[in-house]
């Protein structure tokens, strides 16, 4: 452990980038969490007299169409932005890694099956297969996360089913079967923690994807409803109102979005070198 | 030959799941098309006849034969937003798509290749960083909040760009169709003018679209061109005294360019899919815009048929990879 | 690697050397639009709006209307004052129960065939016939069955009334009733398909001022000026291109920096922006016979109260909306919905002020002191105005405790879910083509229960009143029998109408000869360029 730990310092010390993604991560996830208490104004209180102000003292990033406050917005924002990307991710990481081991494991009609199925989702355009689950299913909140996990699921799957097939056979699962562990125990607690690192850099990775995702299905009207405060809708809604000059309405949530995304993305590489050092030189 | 046949043969399994599993998630669909397209003033009669003409009485199954009836006899449907048969309307937009999906990934290439060359050659450098930086920010961006902002920039503001109008500007003729491609189409038939008005149209598009698939490439190339530098045969041709930029080039970069090959493939039907929201900015008539009105107007067969053709093309582009997989590395043999 | 390099390079060199031909712009019109026509034929099924645009340009009605000025000196058409086209002139039978037409003789299709009455009757005959939308849209100036259409001779045609009704010549003026080429659509009609309607959908059989160029669906269509038209004044354009630019955004930047010459369809806040800026013209117009309104279903409680309602019309706020969801590009009616629909009407003093202290008193005395719990929905397709307006809506209804969830209905669904007649509280709007208060209200409040009558609004005294002021002649009796019914649409409540839209269209300012139409839609025969 202590080598991990000191191979950690030196990917993160190696490149600073990381650990700036690890700060900002650090602050989304604070903001998540005291983003209501902090936030200075109601974010959904209308102020139709002081609607479309560029970016003020009382109002740091401006008011928009209805004068409600855009810093507020975009701080409360926040939960409900990492919730749906977490939810998704967790979700599709679960189902995904389930049916990728099982399939890795057992391989024979399991394998078959879950391939297939898993291709025939691959083979959809993902986001029109979100849009589509979505618009059929209603635009909740839980529709977006289930349209975000459903196009996501099949990476991990394959991630799992690749990573579990290379250590079936291996040394320390014969043993443990020897052992007298079922099938089940014998991946759930053999196998499977062995394939954990490579997927937590899927995780990361899929994290900013699934909020650009969200902010997608936003921008195209089928995202969560108004007026719960969410960057994308945020985003789309002030994309109109950038040609007459409201540059701030989507730039700030534009910009958040931004740096979430930006965050999990290097995390991600992060993760990479630091769980797959044979990647570094 | 037989390996192509047999992995083509493979892959329809998968279509089939697709067209069913797209038939069955268009019917769920909110909308009522007959009541959609009975005009504004309908009554219940009038949108009882309109879904008999439509043959959306029939029941799930029933409706499921007919469609793949008609799909056997390369009939898609009709449209109800535009009017027309699909068949000829994806045919008319799919080259606009394309057209725009590779001058992105040109440009994403262009730029991402000799970054991710660069950054592998000095690894942990301050470059490695602002590259690595600079490209995971394109692809942080929300495509449509990336366009938007470049049209307003470069057209509102700078008035560098020409309008957000689709491929040509109203005022000039597209070219004899022969490819498709508008850009190429008018350098064949001797229209530089209509070729040079094509290119300008594409560039703001294709330049949101390679700002998104930068990253991707610029890591993966990296990250190939380390494991491929910290190999014994270049540890060998370099101890063997030959030029570096010699190394560089003729031994790592060829054997990094399997992966990359691989990712591009990924990374284009991706830039398919996300195309959607790039033509919609930009007023692109291509096959994204056509599948996005369709699904709001529950408009099924455009939907079908979008999806199918992206989900062809999909498993096409796999098997080309496979076999562009042969040509760079011999070693390679497509296995069905 | 180089070789793609230098492509590049030549390409962008391209990019920037070619200019776009600039040579007849003055004679082209370029409009850009949201989204474009999905038939060149009205009387196909689902014909969409642009539709109507593309049709009332290239194919000919008998008659037409009149221009005149509105109030604020733009053009408008003048719905009392009909004037000739296809015909030349018309005569009323003595006993008032048949039109007689008499057609311009020097008249011909696009294809050089002269225009005769068998066209006009075969095309009557179709707008009566099809279903859907164009019978209906007949069957409003009670024109319902062949039988009542002859074609005497050549150039004679006549219409036989079922009843008299005043809406039947306004009705032949509409776009609906379009002459058609009938040798060359009868070419292309087949045994299961007799009206060719497959055919005139992506084709032409007219003899209108416009002909088809060319037409791309879902990018742009292209009209060039007929030259041998007769039915009245050769248009200045000689070219009209219709753009599709689905991004409004777009649309606006396209006009401001003179790429575009015209556009309808922009949220009302840019049009207020470039009205005030000046860089191009916007002109403006209340849309007739139309407002946007909050309903409220009057058949399923809690809205079944008459209190519960008057509560909600006091707690709506109006300015608000007014200012920030509308951007004043309209008429506030705070209630009112007669504002909307009458010329020279008196108006009926509306009694609804913004007033929460009220709205909470008149919910404690229907027994909803507490609030209650509901959805508000709206269409998606008119989210611009609509959801800053359902906020507002909602943020002054959570005062008086009733709490809302925002239901945001796509388009596709929208009138499934109006057909349904199940939402509890929503914001709509309702326009009609022909300029009567009693028409609106026929679709919209009589008992016959129509779509448009979306809070199942049931009364018998108003429907007595209706049905009175549609075949009423004397102008005293009929303007009291229009006060009346609305005054009891406002004692009733069940809608409360907001404010009525403008119709704004901006354009570059040598653009000429605009003027509004009950259809909404642009006539290229009256604009030109300087």
């Amino acid at each position: 452990m202590t080598g991990f730990l000191r191979h950690a310092r030196y990917v993160v010390t190696e490149n600073p980038v990381t650990l700036v993604a690890f700060g900002l991560l650090l602050f989304l996830v604070v903001l998540a969490f005291i983003g209501p208490t902090i936030a200075p104004h109601d974010p959904l209180a209308t102020d139709t007299a002081r609607k479309l102000e560029p970016p003020t003292r009382a109002h740091w990033f401006g008011t928009d169409q209805l004068g409600r406050d855009i810093l507020s917005r975009v701080v409360v924002a926040t939960r409900l932005d990492l919730a749906i990307a977490l939810g998704a991710v967790a979700l599709s990481f679960a189902a995904g890694s389930l049916l990728g081991s099982c399939a890795g494991y057992f391989g024979g009609w399991t394998d078959r099956l879950v391939t297939r199925v898993m291709d025939t989702i691959m083979a959809f355009p993902l986001f029109v297969l979100a849009m589509g689950i979505v618009a059929a299913l209603g635009n909740t909140l839980a529709n977006i996360v289930y349209a975000t996990a459903v196009i996501n699921v099949p990476f991990y799957a394959r991630m799992a089913r690749a990573e579990v097939n290379v250590r079936r056979d291996a040394g320390f699962v014969h043993a443990a079967r020897l052992a007298g562990n079922g099938p089940a125990r014998v991946l759930a607690v053999h196998v499977f923690p062995n394939c954990l690192p490579p997927m937590m850099v899927q995780v990361s990775l899929n994290l900013g994807w699934a909020i650009l995702n969200a902010a997608a299905l936003s921008f195209i009207g089928l995202g969560v409803r108004p007026p719960t405060p969410e960057w994308g809708i945020m985003v789309a809604e002030g994309a109109a109102f950038m040609v007459s000059g409201e540059w701030w309405i989507a730039l700030f949530p534009g910009l958040m979005l931004m740096l979430a995304v930006f965050c999990f993305n290097l995390l991600g590489d992060g993760l990479r070198d630091l769980i797959d050092p044979r990647r570094r030189t | 030959m037989r390996l192509v046949g047999r992995r083509l043969a493979l892959a329809i399994p998968g279509l089939v799941g697709v067209v069913v599993v797209t038939f069955l998630l268009n019917r769920a669909l909110p909308g009522d098309p007959a009541a959609f397209f009975a005009g504004p003033a309908a009554t219940k009669q009038a949108i009882d006849e309109i879904r008999v003409k439509l043959g959306l009485d029939r029941s799930l199954p029933e409706q499921f034969l007919y469609y793949v009836r008609d799909l056997g006899r390369g009939n898609l449907g009709t449209s109800l937003t535009t009017g027309q048969s699909v068949v000829s309307d994806l045919v008319q937009r799919l080259p606009a798509s394309l057209e725009l999906t590779l001058a992105g990934l040109a440009l994403a290439v262009g730029v991402a290749l000799p970054v991710g060359v660069f950054a592998a050659t000095r690894p942990g450098s301050w470059i490695d960083h602002v590259a690595r930086v600079v490209t995971t920010t394109g692809v942080s961006l929300p495509v449509f909040f990336t366009g938007l902002l470049l049209v307003y920039v470069f057209y509102y503001l700078l008035g560098w760009a020409p309008a957000p109008l689709g491929r040509l500007d109203a005022f000039a003729s597209a070219p004899r169709t022969i490819t498709g491609f508008f850009t190429i189409d008018a350098l064949l038939t001797g229209q530089p003018a209509t070729a040079g008005a094509a290119v300008r149209q594409l560039v703001l598009p294709a330049v949101t679209l390679g700002i998104f698939a930068m990253a991707p490439i610029a890591r993966m190339t990296r990250a190939a061109m380390l494991g491929v530098l910290s190999s014994d045969f270049i540890r060998t041709a370099r101890a063997a005294g030959l030029a570096s930029r010699t190394v560089l080039f003729t031994y790592a970069f060829r054997n990094a360019m399997l992966p990359v090959v691989t990712l591009l493939g990924m990374i284009f039907s991706f830039l398919l899919g996300a195309n959607v929201l790039v033509e919609k900015v930009f007023a692109w008539p291509g096959i994204g815009s056509y599948a996005l009105e369709a699904l709001i107007a529950s408009d099924y067969a455009p939907v079908q048929g979008f999806v199918l053709v992206m989900a062809t093309i999909y498993v096409l582009l796999n098997l080309a990879i496979d076999v562009l997989y042969g040509v760079i590395d011999p070693r390679v043999r497509i296995e069905a | 690697m180089r070789t793609a390099a230098r492509c590049l390079i030549a390409f962008m060199m391209l990019a920037w050397g070619a200019t776009a031909s600039a040579q007849g712009r003055n004679e082209t019109l370029l409009v850009v639009t949201e989204s474009g026509p999905n038939s060149m034929d009205i009387h196909g099924v689902g014909a969409n709006r642009p539709a109507y645009q593309a049709s009332w340009n290239i194919y000919d009605r008998l008659i037409t209307y009149g221009t005149k000025a509105s109030p604020d000196g733009s053009r408008m058409y003048d719905y009392a004052s009909l004037k000739p086209e296809l015909a030349e002139s018309w005569t009323v039978a003595p006993d008032g129960m048949s039109v007689t037409f008499k057609l311009r003789r020097d008249a011909k299709f696009h294809d050089g065939t002269p225009v005769t009455a068998k066209d006009v009757k075969w095309s009557f005959d179709r707008a009566v016939t099809v279903g859907g939308f164009p019978t209906f849209q007949m069957k409003a100036g009670s024109l319902e069955k062949p039988a009542q259409f002859e074609a005497v001779d050549d150039h004679t045609f006549r219409v036989k009334l079922l009843r008299k009704d005043k809406l039947t010549l306004p009705d032949i003026g509409v776009p609906v009733p379009a002459i058609y080429n009938s040798t060359l659509a009868k070419k292309h009609a087949t045994a299961s398909d007799p009206w060719a309607m497959e055919w005139l959908k992506n084709n032409a059989a007219a003899g209108g001022a416009y002909k088809l160029e060319s037409w791309k669906p879902g990018q742009e269509t292209v009209y060039v000026r007929f030259d041998d038209w007769k039915s009245g004044p050769l248009p200045k354009l000689k070219k009209v291109i219709v753009r599709e630019v689905p991004s409004a955004g777009n649309r606006r930047a396209l006009l401001e920096r003179g790429d575009a010459d015209i556009s309808f369809d922009l949220p009302p806040k840019d049009f207020s922006e470039m009205a005030k800026a000046g860089k191009v013209a916007v002109v403006s117009h209340p849309v007739e016979n139309a407002f946007a309104y909050v309903g409220m279903n009057v058949k399923n409680p809690p809205f079944n109260s008459p209190k519960v309602r008057q509560a909600v019309a006091h707690a709506i706020p109006f300015e608000k909306i007014f200012s920030s969801a509308v951007f004043e590009r309209g008429v506030a009616l705070n209630g009112n919905p007669i504002a909307a629909l009458t010329h020279g009407h008196e108006l009926v003093k509306t009694p609804f002020k913004y007033d929460i202290a009220k709205a909470r008193a008149l919910m404690a005395e229907a027994g909803h002191a507490k609030g209650f719990e509901t959805t508000l929905s709206f269409d998606q397709g008119f989210a611009t105005t609509n959801e800053p307006m359902a906020v507002l809506v909602q943020e002054s209804l959570a005062q008086i405790g009733i709490k809302t969830t925002i239901n945001k209905i796509p388009g596709s669904n929208w009138r499934n879910m109006l057909l349904k007649k199940e939402m509890p509280i929503f914001l709509n709007a309702f326009g009609g083509w022909l300029n009567y208060p009693e028409y609106f209200f026929f679709w919209n409040y009589h008992g016959q229960n129509a779509v448009f009558n979306t809070s199942s609004y049931q009364s018998p005294e108003m429907d007595k009143l209706i049905d009175a002021a549609r075949f009423e002649s004397d102008p005293r009796k009929y303007s009291e029998l229009v006060r009346s019914f609305a005054r009891l649409a406002v004692a009733d409540l069940p809608r409360v109408a907001v404010y009525q839209p403008l119709l704004d269209v901006a354009m570059q300012k040598n653009v000429r000869g605009y003027q509004y139409w009950f259809h909404r839609q642009l006539d290229y025969r009256q604009l030109s360029k300087e």
